[in-house]
């Protein structure tokens, strides 16, 4: 009950703030038309709606970090946190409180571009791994969300965050296949998981999933639970500074 | 029975070198308003986020109905209400959201929380608008982030800095309500405004440098402080002679608008009187202004609070 109560309320920050909804869901959406609108001009693969659609719900995740981020540190700024701090929830209620309203928010943003995808021409197979693959994105982006909302400050978010959709957006192979650029670029893209997550779910869209596709599982996996734990400890932190 | 609500016992805190507070001691009595008064920085914020169990003491032990800070976290977060010193609501919840989010922390029902939000509203006087509590008034946010606090009906209730950044009028609003609760809940308040402090309290504790140098009710404090007497004598026809007879008796005499001001340690009231018939001075008034918590305040840190 205590854990609903607040993450319905975190639940209606984010729906409530249109600047959430237009970031996070419209411009994507709109990235996607304008590269797929590329794929018509060039024949560049791609840019094809089936393998743009991965790149780019996972690359809508980022704006994910930034949300849970500001709403955690606008908790901590407004005594909002304080408040709750001196009420009888504990650490793990917090925690599930700041992660879970992001969840239909990810699968939200997550079905609108495949919408999107599926009006410009995508064709998706094998819906349910996949979903449990973005699952795992989006989990690992709302804990290092929380993360950051924990130790940093509004001011440090707005750099901190801008700079990582920058990264997940070159890095994550969204607009560009990794493997062909090579070099640095291609070790620090696989060295996150988000070129993984992009790389797993197009083998199940071209149907060649594969022990490559579970490497790629294994990464995402190993990302989400240390996010998780890095979570749950900047929370603590949080509480016990007070 | 124990009839203290809190006590405290050589509470400190230090935050590295730093001491933020430093062996505070005091008892706030069941029903009582008790404020901790003094300029920023003094330490009041700091006691009282101990006291929350948001902090963890350097040293010293406290009890919250007879729970031991420290032992029961737990217990006392179930029988406290806080509200800081920003208003720290949810700004994109109306007031009833606000005040029902904050039932289901405790565990409330939907239901309950429901009915003990409607009957805080018409405590405080709070519309049910569906306005974003973050467009209300500051006077507005003030009150609902006292209401939240009451939403557990708490034993005790910590109000830190509740009038601040509050025009006066707002401020004095605020201050009703509070005292509405007087006497149902315990209220630990701190303020920097000594008006808030002697009108709401029933005991006082000044704080200065980390430290409780001072506490009493606030005429205990007067009465105990009041060294520099002041006669406020209005008078027509005072001549330089009668000023000078006064000043050769020892007394600090300065010339005012309407008379003459006296102060000093015990002026002599009959001599005075003596003198200022003896000169055939037409006295309309003899005035001895009551001392105020300023000058207590004065008195006791050398430095002056905001009024």
């Amino acid at each position: 009950m205590k854990v609903l109560s607040l993450a319905s309320r975190n639940f209606k920050e984010i729906f409530r703030d249109p600047v959430t909804v237009l970031l996070g869901i419209a411009m994507p959406v709109m990235l996607m038309f304008l590269f797929s609108s590329l794929f018509e001009r060039s024949g560049i693969d791609i840019f094809s709606p089936t393998l743009l659609t991965p790149g780019v719900v996972i690359f809508s995740y980022a704006f994910i970090i930034m949300f849970s981020a500001v709403l955690l540190a606008k908790d901590k700024q407004s005594s909002f946190l304080i408040r709750l701090f001196t009420t009888p929830m504990k650490p793990v209620d917090f925690i599930l409180a700041y992660i879970l309203p992001f969840l239909p928010f990810a699968l939200f943003q997550t079905l609108v571009c495949m919408l999107a995808g599926y009006l410009l021409g995508a064709e998706y197979t094998q819906l349910l791994p996949m979903l449990g693959i973005y699952l795992m994105v989006a989990l690992t982006c709302i804990c290092l969300g929380v993360a950051m909302g924990a130790l940093l400050t509004l001011n440090q978010i707005s750099g901190v965050g801008s700079l990582l959709i920058t990264v997940i957006s070159i890095f994550s192979g969204a607009w560009m296949d990794l493997g062909m650029v090579g070099g640095v670029f291609e070790t620090f893209g696989y060295a996150l998981p988000f070129a993984h997550a992009v790389d797993a779910v197009k083998d199940l869209f071209k149907g060649i999933a594969n022990n490559g596709t579970l490497h790629h599982l294994i990464i995402v996996g190993a990302y989400m639970l240390v996010f998780f734990l890095i979570a749950i400890f900047s929370f603590r932190r949080t509480m016990r500074k007070g | 029975m124990e009839q203290n609500a809190i006590t405290v016992y050589n509470l400190t805190k230090h935050f590295k070198e730093r001491k933020a507070v430093q062996d505070v001691c005091f008892t706030i009595r069941k029903g009582e308003i008790f404020s901790l008064l003094g300029t920023n920085g003094a330490g009041k914020t700091t006691t009282i986020k101990m006291l929350c169990c948001l902090l963890k003491p350097t040293a010293g032990r406290a009890t919250i109905m007879d729970h031991e800070l420290g032992a029961d976290a737990l217990k006392i977060k179930r029988i406290i209400g806080v509200s800081p010193q920003e208003t720290a609501i949810a700004g994109h919840l109306n007031t009833r959201e606000n005040l029902v989010l904050m039932g289901g922390v405790f565990g409330m029902r939907s239901n309950e929380a429901k009915k003990k939000a409607t009957q805080l509203m018409d405590l405080m006087e709070l519309e049910d608008r569906k306005d974003q509590s973050r467009k209300l008034s500051g006077g507005l946010q003030r009150r609902l982030s006292i209401a939240m606090a009451l939403m557990s009906d708490p034993q005790i209730l910590f109000l830190d800095e509740p009038t601040l950044g509050l025009d006066p009028h707002a401020r004095k609003s605020v201050w009703n309500y509070i005292e509405k609760l007087k006497g149902d809940k315990t209220i630990l308040l701190t303020t920097h405004y000594l008006e808030e402090a002697d009108s709401l309290s029933d005991r006082i504790a000044i704080m200065d440098r980390s430290r409780i140098i001072e506490s009493g009710t606030s005429s205990e404090l007067k009465k105990k402080y009041n060294t520099r007497q002041t006669l406020n004598i209005t008078a027509k026809n005072i001549r330089p002679s009668e000023i000078e007879q006064l000043r050769q008796k020892g007394m600090n005499v300065v010339c005012t608008a309407t008379g003459i001001e006296i102060t000093g340690a015990n002026p002599d009231f009959y001599t005075l009187v003596d003198i200022l018939r003896s000169g055939q001075v037409d006295i309309e008034a003899i005035n001895m202004p009551e001392p105020t918590l300023d000058d207590v305040f004065l008195a006791l840190t050398g430095k002056e609070a905001q009024a």
